[in-house]
């Protein structure tokens, strides 16, 4: 089958469904094209959004209304094989001429069983921070066995910042996101000790230093500046962690009753891919490369394919929304040549 | 224990006719094991492995102790391999785990830097007028035994159960640290969560312990052991080990390095004497095997023959649980039957809990 259309937007993240309502909202035709069978990306995993607690549920509703209103063609369950900047294919055969494209296809997350020394797949009470937020939807955080934990270790950069696994870049949003996750634990069960294991605190935006105090001050959320190097599973699914606590240049070992960890955004492999089929550059992360970091970062090296959101690098929800404007704008102008 | 990652850590093992390599100390520490080796894989199970008595010590003690420059030892090494390939053999297997991880670590470093392997060719050429020729295979004696797990199961005569309740052994396996520290992939199962000996342990009926500190070195480390004044460091690691296990009462421990082995088995002495500490069942120590005298066990060696009267920490125990036929009385005869003298008492073997013989802080 042949379709034909304005622009193609791929990725029906937030960022996608966002660009592709405001293509539609200026008269432009569009098609959202999504590999899974339901829009809203990888948001659809979380339960709220720093540092305001916002229900994501709530911003996932507002696009997906706002995609009501607008005359976007979706195509769900829909992979790409082959990007141009006139031409996608799918898998099913489907292609679709256009006259542009936005590239909104995200990240992936960084698989933690790569970190082998922390046990994640085989120690039952080590798990991700998707896996917690899995946890906070339906309202319980428990171990394995059904109790609540009373001492929860959150690792921060699993997967980020750490060349072993060939993971150099930071992953943005994995600090405050632990600080939500440490208050959010706290909220739910008092008296709970929580230890978050940092290598830096990168509270980059407004209202995430405050956070961090609050939950330092507030919620009496430990802080220790080191990473884990290794968990092991006690008797009753209890772990053991080894750490060093570098402010007081100490070894340390603690047993607790959950380890989460932070797991990183990693570029999707899928881009080597595009990049090959369009001539698209790479960073050395993976993520795509904008044409320019200041005044094109919504453009790319190709012209006529634009990005928006975390293809470029991990990116906050409201950051990846505000780009998938610009994107659109920018692909409008494009189009009207 | 559950095990995500090790499936992904295999390593091609060959199947049969091996050269084998053997480790400097083990023929003192563990003097059974390598013959034990040589006959369970040569004469029961049927493989041809060529014992070269032209093979010298891979210096591997000396380059760790920096005494042996890497030019060296990379000489050394292909010296080696070309005996290998003299013999006619291409599978290079090798006792010691310091061993496998120099050879290792020089292949990688050949593949790496093919000038390097160019180099390290001129300097055999002009050492030994030999050519170099690497191994098609390199694989460590354990993973030879991992290999073979299977037709050593159906051969066993005592399975690692306790023959009077049924249950199955505990077992703490430990691997030294050069086996897959260095290079994972190398290893089976990686260096996290390492099967080569959990496979055997389960292929013959036992139970892997996991405690907190499995993965800790046992605390040989070159540096640690060969300056006197850190034998402190070593022995703080082992207790460290000791400690942790205890609490899972393991039934014995078995490890795949020469230094491990040792340490794990002569430090639970140590500790006995100075602390008065012992670990085990009825303070009697925890015995430490290695994997040769672990299967050699299983398929019914005679344990005086395996040569377990060398170790610091009594076996009877262990044997006693497995239903092990042995004469108590032939535990100090060597193997022509004359007597090769008896350890004096020690706390680690006299179940006296929490007493010493003496306090060495007096």
């Amino acid at each position: 089958m042949i379709m034909q259309t304005d622009v193609v937007v791929v990725g029906g993240g937030v960022a996608g469904i966002k660009a592709a309502c405001e293509l539609c909202q200026a008269g432009s035709k569009c098609v959202l094209v999504e590999r899974d069978s339901v829009l809203g990306g990888k948001l659809r995993g979380w339960h709220k959004l720093f540092p305001s607690f916002t229900s994501s549920s709530d911003v996932i509703e507002e696009l997906l209304n706002e995609l009501k209103q607008s005359n976007v063609e979706c195509l769900l369950g829909s992979e790409v094989v082959y990007i141009s900047s006139t031409l996608c294919r799918l898998a099913s055969g489907t292609e679709i001429q256009c006259r542009a494209v936005i590239l909104a296809t995200g990240y992936n997350l960084f698989d933690a069983r790569i970190k082998e020394e922390y046990g994640y797949g085989i120690y039952d009470n080590v798990i991700t921070s998707v896996d917690l937020e899995r946890m906070f939807h339906t309202g319980t955080i428990s171990t394995l066995s059904g109790a609540a934990p009373e001492k929860v270790a959150i690792l921060h950069c699993v997967g980020s910042r750490d060349e072993k696994v060939c993971q150099r870049h930071c992953s943005k949003v994995c600090c405050i996101t632990a600080v939500k996750q440490a208050i959010e634990i706290k909220k739910m069960l008092p008296n709970s000790e929580v230890f978050n294991f940092y290598m830096d605190m990168r509270m980059f935006g407004p209202g995430y230093e405050e956070l961090y105090l609050t939950a330092q001050k507030q919620y009496n959320v430990h802080f220790i500046r080191g990473r884990i190097s290794e968990a092991a599973q006690l008797p009753k699914g209890r772990l053991q962690i080894k750490a060093e606590d570098t402010l007081t240049a100490r070894p340390l070992i603690m047993s607790v009753d959950m380890l989460v960890l932070m797991v990183g955004m990693k570029a999707p492999k899928q881009n080597a891919l595009f990049a090959l089929a369009t001539g698209l550059e790479l960073q050395p992360s993976g993520f795509i490369s904008s044409k320019d970091l200041f005044l094109e970062a919504v453009l790319t090296s190709v012209p006529g394919i634009f990005v928006a959101g975390t293809v470029t690098a991990p990116k906050t929800i409201g950051e990846s929304i505000s780009e998938a404007t610009m994107a659109s704008r920018a692909a409008l102008k494009f189009i009207e040549g | 224990m559950r095990r995500g990652a090790w499936e992904d850590y295999q390593k091609d093992i060959a199947d049969d006719k091996y050269y084998y390599a053997r480790s400097c100390i083990r023929q003192n520490f563990f003097p059974g094991s390598e013959k034990a080796f040589l006959n369970i894989v040569g004469r029961d199970l049927g493989r041809e492995v060529f014992d070269d008595p032209l093979h010298t010590s891979c210096t591997g003690i000396g380059y760790h102790s920096d005494i042996v420059p890497y030019e060296t030892i990379m000489t050394v090494v292909a010296r080696q391999f070309s005996l290998m390939h003299e013999a006619g053999f291409e599978n290079f297997i090798s006792s010691c785990i310091t061993s496998f991880g120099i050879y290792t670590e020089i292949l990688n470093t050949w593949e790496e830097f093919p000038e390097t392997e160019e180099k390290t060719r001129e300097s055999l050429y002009k050492a030994t007028k030999r050519e170099l020729y690497k191994p098609k295979n390199l694989a460590h004696t354990s993973d030879v035994i991992f290999h073979l797990r299977d037709e050593i199961k159906q051969r066993m005569k005592y399975p690692l159960v306790n023959h009077l309740t049924g249950e199955k052994l505990r077992v703490v396996e430990h691997i030294g640290c050069h086996y897959a520290k260095i290079f994972p992939k190398r290893g089976i199962g990686g260096s996290e969560f390492p099967y080569v000996l959990a496979g055997m342990i389960e292929s013959w009926g036992g139970d892997v312990v996991d405690y907190p500190e499995r993965r800790h070195c046992c605390g040989f480390g070159f540096r640690n052991y060969l300056v006197q004044a850190n034998r402190g460091y070593s022995i703080a690691n082992s207790h460290k080990k000791l400690e942790s296990m205890a609490p899972y009462r393991p039934d014995f421990i078995v490890c795949n390095c020469p230094g491990c082995t040792m340490f794990l088995d002569k430090w639970q002495y140590t500790i006995a004497e100075m602390e008065g500490t012992t670990y085990g069942e009825a303070g009697q120590g925890i015995p430490v095997l290695t994997y040769e005298e672990m299967a050699g066990l299983v398929l019914g060696y005679d344990p005086w023959e395996l040569g377990m009267q060398m170790h610091a920490v009594n076996v009877e125990p262990l044997l006693n649980k497995m239903g092990v036929e042995y004469d108590p009385a032939a535990k100090y005869l060597g193997p022509n039957g004359k007597y090769i003298g008896k350890p004096l008492q020690s706390v680690v073997n006299s179940s006296r809990g929490n007493t010493s013989l003496y306090d060495i802080k007096k």
